[in-house]
């Protein structure tokens, strides 16, 4: 059954194979015995038709362990998930990293008032251009629900603002079943066509099984029309530990894996082969708020965790990982955030959301999305490890300068300090002292707000060509239409 | 004709290419160029163009350092071609700097040489663990408007208090600027032992260099 096995250097492992068998075995038997619950004639009768067990009358699956195997084996091991620009392709496999900002978030931090409020087209078409220019945040997501457009329209406009303003690949998701089938359309646009965009996808949609063990209409019929049109789907089960899951945190990992093999087995049953992310955003609930807790270090460890579960069924993963309970960008901010980043990194998940986040799940700042880049940067260059061969040794050169000599003007030390070094922005300090005050004691949140203004005014994303910019223009204006919305 | 002679030297500097610039001298003199013109126009002005990336942050010390070390290493092929009276014309000053004696660090003070060196100065640089009486007599010597003293001890700051005093006694302190730099010291250490400048980091240094040497009446 392993499909995966850290054959090189050892990374962060939290679960050993044992483990990872236990817990398998407990979502089989969960899936056999209690199975899950789908609001979704369609996917009942499929199911049942292909050898599931349904209670028509309680709308309950049980699905057969060999079934579940089945589907298993068909879902792809990688993903290649397409830029406009074909400079921006990502390969979802193996322990590759993707980092994208966290997506849906209902509050923007302005940086000018300092006040969160709901965000405009014009903050999301920022944060867009934005992510654009910023190398470690390698893939756009519809990261703020505008409030300047009706709601029933909210998430194709979402995706609209992102296609015109950045050719990076899009983590996003329907807030509705027609809202699938328009932004389907919007892509298809911009990948020049139907097969086009089977052939090579753009966006990935993220499908939401309501913890525990139940599935939306809206959410299991996004992931049909998925499955149909082989659109890649990140099933996201988000149990809160100690609300709607086990307090444990093998418990939960046996409900958030069964409820991700009942949306696996459903998009393998309706189009075998189609892409499917094992993804998650677990949390833990606070006990003494009764919040869900994003920067806590048990949800971090369940990102960890599955993962590895992912990877043993050889399947791509996803994580909300990077995100911050604090109010403002602060150091709690940064340290929640910078752990899950490094984190994430070190586990090989796939696909990692949530950079630029704070306040729980529920909002943006293109401060902190700019501190979060570097911390990025930083964990990139930490999976790249230690090379070592004979010209990293370096034994020729310490020969050469000898005891007491200098390396920083050896052709050594310039042909390798770029390679060897993380180069951070200005946003990091590393002045020194009397320098960084005599340049106005900056902190890092002033370094940051410089940092976007200077990338806001100075970027330009490739732009769409005239001919798709025109006929998406036009489908946006139809999909307003038809919501009786004038543009 | 000398131009290409010239220009290729500027271009070893500007590839960090130090031993394409050690041949390009030889190559220059075998060909008769001047070697006054091969440093001033060749090799000082590729250290320029790389000061001038560097302070653009285009660039990082690495680079900064090797096409200082390719333009040191030429010098020492042009340099003993000169008519020795004649002093390299457009230099902003000579300044020669050392590492104090019990300090055996090398790198601040060799950040300070090539900053110096990109700037326009000529520098000599005599290394690390200089005792008290090298400095005077290398003083004499090498005839520089400033030299600048560097320590990264407590202990060893001491005695640049005795360089001081002995160009002093030797009849030489008002003939050269002296300047100090190093983490433990400061400007009120300079004043205190009667120095003329202190640096808190290699920009600076340039930057009181500059000052001491050609605008003396905005010294305090």
């Amino acid at each position: 059954m392993p499909r995966f096995s850290h054959s090189k250097r050892p990374r962060l492992r939290l679960l050993s194979e044992e483990d990872i068998e236990k817990i398998h075995v407990g979502s089989m038997k969960l899936l056999e015995e209690i199975g899950v619950q789908m609001h979704n004639d369609r996917a009942l009768k499929l199911l049942n038709d292909k050898g599931a067990e349904v209670d028509f009358k309680t709308r309950t699956v049980r699905v057969p362990q060999h079934l579940v195997k089945e589907c298993l084996l068909k879902a792809p091991s990688t993903i290649r998930l397409y830029s406009r620009d074909g400079k921006h392709d990502r390969l979802l496999e193996r322990e590759r990293v993707t980092y994208n900002p966290g997506s849906s978030a209902l509050f923007f931090l302005d940086s000018e008032t300092g006040e969160l409020r709901r965000p405009l087209s014009r903050d999301l078409a920022r944060l867009v251009r934005l992510t654009d220019a910023l190398e470690y945040i390698q893939a756009q997501s519809t990261s703020l629900v505008v409030s300047d457009v009706p709601e029933e329209v909210a998430d194709r406009y979402r995706l609209f603002i992102v296609l015109k303003n950045s050719p990076k690949a899009v983590i996003t998701g329907a807030f509705s079943i027609d809202g699938l089938h328009d932004m389907k359309k919007m892509l298809e646009i911009v990948a020049g066509g139907e097969k086009e965009l089977a052939r090579k996808p753009m966006a990935i949609f993220d499908t939401c099984p309501s913890a525990p063990l139940k599935w939306s209409e809206i959410n299991s019929q996004n992931l049909i029309d998925c499955a149909k049109s082989r659109i890649p789907a990140e099933i996201i089960p988000m149990p809160q530990l100690g609300a709607t899951g086990p307090v444990t945190l093998a418990g939960s990992l046996v409900q958030h894996n069964a409820e991700f093999l009942s949306g696996l087995v459903l998009a393998q049953l309706v189009n075998p082969g189609t892409p499917v992310i094992y993804g998650g955003s677990p949390t833990t609930f606070d006990m003494r708020h009764g919040t869900a807790r994003l920067g806590a270090i048990e949800t971090m460890m369940l990102g960890c965790s599955y993962s590895q579960v992912g990877k043993y069924y050889g399947l791509p993963t996803h994580m909300y990982l990077g995100l911050s309970d604090a109010k403002i960008v602060d150091t709690q901010c940064g340290l929640e955030s910078g752990i899950a980043i490094v984190l994430g990194a070190l586990a090989g998940i796939n696909v990692i959301s949530g950079p630029g986040m704070l306040n729980f799940e529920n909002c943006q700042s293109l401060e902190k999305l700019v501190i979060d880049n570097t911390t990025c940067g930083m964990a990139l260059r930490l999976i790249d490890g230690v090379r070592v061969d004979d010209e990293t040794l370096a034994i020729d050169l310490m020969r050469k300068v000898g005891p007491g000599g200098v390396y920083l003007s050896e052709k050594h030390t310039l042909e390798w300090f770029r390679k060897e070094q993380f180069m951070p922005s200005a946003l990091i300090d590393r002045k020194e002292w009397r320098t960084w005050k005599n340049e106005g004691s900056k902190s890092t949140l002033q370094r940051a707000k410089e940092h976007v203004a200077k990338i806001l005014k100075e970027h330009q994303p490739e732009p769409l060509p005239d001919d798709i910019r025109r006929d998406l223009d036009a489908a946006a204006e139809s999909i307003l239409k038809s919501h009786k919305i004038s543009a | 004709m000398g131009n290409d002679f010239i220009q290729s030297l500027t271009e070893a500097v500007v590839n960090y290419e130090v031993e394409d610039a050690v041949s390009a001298a030889k190559r220059a003199l075998e060909a008769g160029v001047d070697p006054v013109a091969a440093i001033e126009e060749g090799l000082a002005k590729g250290v320029r163009i790389v000061g001038d990336k560097f302070g653009a942050e285009e660039i990082f010390l690495p680079e900064l350092m090797v096409a200082v070390e390719a333009m040191k290493q030429a010098m020492t092929i042009l340099k003993p071609a000169i008519n020795k009276s004649s002093r390299v014309e457009k230099s902003l000053g000579r300044v020669m700097i050392g590492t104090i004696e019990g300090d055996i660090h090398d790198i601040g003070k060799s950040m300070v040489g090539a900053m110096l060196t990109v700037a326009g100065f000529e520098v000599v640089d005599l290394g690390t663990d200089v005792s008290v009486e090298r400095f005077i007599a290398k003083v004499k010597e090498v005839e520089p408007d400033i030299v600048g003293m560097s320590a990264l001890m407590t202990t060893t700051m001491l005695r640049m208090k005795d360089v001081i005093e002995g160009l002093r006694k030797e009849g030489l302190r008002e003939k050269v600027k002296v300047v100090i730099g190093g983490v433990p010291t400061s400007s009120e250490w300079a004043k205190e032992i009667g120095a003329d400048g202190h640096g808190w980091n290699a920009m600076e240094a340039v930057k009181v260099a500059k000052r001491l040497l050609h605008q003396p009446e905005e010294r305090s």
